[in-house]
């Protein structure tokens, strides 16, 4: 068991509490940092698909998480990022400079979109946000003279002082510097007053407002932020794929979004990564089990659908933290032994807060 | 074969341009009831629970397998095959709310979104697993297949017609059902104070759950009405997400809103898909919503609530 004596309110908002922490994240760091040459070609590459739809799901999370708004029309913010990324490199832009037009141009249509924000909530913005990303969807694939319509476009390896990153070991080290610095930006972020900002907003948007926060401000900002996050993902999701196509960022890209952070954990930082390894390992997991299954259901294109939907159906009922809840279940139980209670995390009976009140 | 006749008067029709506007008008009408019928469903449960379904469309999609599986395998007729699937429906619709919903409510509106979600997910999934069925593209039988009726110089399809048809016969019975049975004003009463209906003596979680039940009936007989205009398919329940823009346009908590929104966003999605540019039809239902939302976010009947604290 752990004592952690505070001597200094400054301990409170370190990023790493005490020496496990350090051990710990510094062990990841260094395995991450070895992963190219114990891993084979394929899974660097699942795991560099990891670290880009980590970096989108930093951004939902953020936005649905950490502030409490949805989003159904997030792949659209991950296609702008991309189809910016596309074009500019095409015109022969550098690649950061292009990352930057990228998010910013994301950021951008991210305040535009927040703004019905202001007015409407819940279940209202939810739908504005589908709308949204179909009517962006539906523009990439209209829109051909730009984005080259249904039949999509092609990118080049992204290019950086001259020396182009056309190895996966490269784009690997290269997604794995600007995931780690989006994630130490949100961290930095969520231990400011920004951060408290926003999770006051989610928790109630009356006290948030008595206490003195500007709404308007800091929900346009969660969502600025929320879509630069999916705009740099969706640049380096175009470079690791080399072709887009509009349909790849539709609803089902959204859903899948929304998915990886309700599973691996809303309100969780790790829940972000924790999802993106879920998204991207589960069809792995399918594709073993299929052969123990019945022909009609093992080679049924609908498996990985339903197993996406059991999975979601069984944590939203028994997890709702999702597997980071789960962790902090296990750690507890690893610090407490054997000393763990089975009620300890007994969730508190919670009702419905009505939105019926005249 | 009537089919190509159709096509030809149509082509004949093309001068006229009143006759081709009634023409779009009405399949126009006949897409918008089967939104607003996908819509009542969405507001159905939303009234009861709070909860706004996503799994509204794989519902009814599950619904039109249902009456085409009874008709292929056992046999049935037409309208047995009807009935058979309502009552699947419902009964999935209870089940839906026992097992998966009830344990769940209280918890924050998103976890519950994803839930239903989910659910879409899950009967999706189901469906394609279905050996020789849940991957193809079905027909369902229905009597009045290909059947055209000519008025003047005005053409329509008896499916259209029975689309209007029933919708118009199914919301008088649900008007009916909500004004004078004690079941109906006991959902209301429910959905407008749960806790006040509860120390009135009504059951408000059985209630709720009839409600699902009722949504599920309402979806088979939207899955139904569909299936001889689009074919049955596990993914035919993706027009569920153009149901919701339905039901915002209409104000998320009128049943009247909800069958007024769906044909007002079918009329409008039925004229931008001849009058504007290609490509305008599929986003004029979410345009539509985005305006509304801009300009009235409390929709068409919607009630203004002003939240206290």
């Amino acid at each position: 068991m752990r004592f952690i004596f505070k001597t200094s309110y400054l301990q409170d908002i370190r990023l790493a509490r005490h020496g496990g922490h350090v051990f710990w994240y510094g062990l990841l760091g260094l395995a991450l940092l070895a992963a190219p040459w114990g891993l084979p070609e394929y899974w660097l590459a699942q795991l560099t698909f990891v670290l880009i739809y980590g970096i989108a799901g930093l951004g939902l999370m953020l936005l649905s998480g950490y502030t409490g708004q949805f989003s159904l029309g997030h792949a659209a913010f991950l296609g702008v990022g991309a189809y910016t990324q596309a074009l500019l490199t095409a015109m022969g832009w550098p690649f950061f400079l292009a990352l930057a037009c990228a998010a910013l141009l994301s950021a951008a249509v991210g305040i535009v979109v927040g703004l019905p924000a202001l007015r409407v909530k819940g279940i209202y913005l939810a739908i504005a946000t589908l709308a949204f990303g179909f009517i962006v969807e539906e523009s990439f694939a209209r829109w051909e003279s730009v984005t080259g319509g249904n039949k999509g476009i092609f990118l080049q390896p992204p290019q950086i002082m001259g020396h182009a990153f056309e190895s996966s070991e490269g784009f690997y080290f290269l997604c794995l510097a600007i995931a780690v610095a989006c994630t130490l930006a949100i961290l930095n972020l969520l231990r400011a007053p920004t951060g408290r900002a926003f999770v006051a907003i989610r928790d109630s948007e009356i006290s948030a407002q008595s206490m003195g926060i500007h709404l308007a401000y800091y929900k346009t900002l969660s969502f600025a932020l929320s879509a630069a996050l999916a705009g740099i993902a969706g640049a380096l999701y175009a470079h690791k794929l080399q072709f887009i196509t509009p349909e790849q960022f539709g609803i089902v890209q959204s859903i899948d979004l929304l998915l990886m952070i309700v599973i691996g954990g809303l309100g969780s930082v790790h829940g972000a990564f924790l999802g993106a390894m879920f998204l991207i390992f589960m069809p792995q997991l399918i594709g073993l089990g299929k052969d123990w299954l019945p022909e009609s259901i093992g080679q049924s294109p609908g498996l990985q659908t339903f197993v996406y939907g059991a999975v979601l159906i069984a944590f939203v009922m028994f997890e709702p933290l999702g597997i980071y809840g789960r962790w902090i279940k296990v750690r507890a139980w690893l610090q407490l032994f054997p000393f763990y209670r089975r009620g300890m995390f007994k969730r508190q009976k919670s009702f419905q807060k009505s939105e019926r009140l005249r | 074969m009537i089919g190509i006749y159709a096509k030809r008067v149509l082509c004949k029709n093309k001068g006229n341009a009143s006759v081709q506007f009634v023409q779009l008008l009405i399949s126009g009408v006949a897409q918008g009831c089967i939104y607003g019928l996908i819509a009542l469903g969405f507001v159905l449960i939303y009234k009861a629970t709070e909860i706004v379904s996503f799994a509204q469309g794989e519902l009814m999609m599950v619904g039109a397998f249902i009456g085409v599986a009874v008709m292929a395998y056992l046999e049935f007729p037409f309208w047995l095959a009807v009935i058979a699937s309502m009552a699947a429906m419902a009964l999935l619709g209870l089940l839906l709310e026992r097992m998966v919903i009830r344990p769940v409510l209280g918890q924050p509106a998103f976890s519950i979104v994803m839930l239903t979600i989910g659910i879409g997910y899950l009967l999706r999934g189901l469906v394609t697993m279905i050996p020789g069925m849940g991957t193809e593209t079905l027909t369902l039988n229905v009597p009045y297949k290909d059947v055209t009726m000519a008025w003047g110089s005005l053409i329509l399809g008896a499916e259209q017609l029975a689309v209007i048809a029933v919708t118009t016969v199914l919301c008088a019975l649900l008007f009916v059902m909500f004004r004078y049975t004690r079941m109906g004003v006991a959902m209301q009463a429910a959905s407008q104070n749960q806790l006040a209906a509860y120390y009135m003596g009504i059951p408000v979680q059985r209630i709720n759950g009839l409600v699902w039940a009722l949504a599920g009936m309402v979806a088979a007989v939207a899955g139904l009405l569909l299936a001889p205009i689009t074919f049955v398919y596990a993914n035919m329940g993706f027009i569920g997400l153009k149901a919701f823009p339905a039901a915002v346009v209409g104000g998320f908590g009128s049943l009247p809103g909800a069958i007024v929104g769906g044909l007002v966003i079918g009329i409008i999605e039925s004229l931008s898909g001849f009058y504007l540019p290609e490509g305008f039809k599929d986003v004029a239902a979410y345009v539509v919503v985005l305006i509304m939302l801009m300009v009235r976010p409390n929709g068409l009947f919607g009630e203004r609530l002003v939240k206290k604290v």
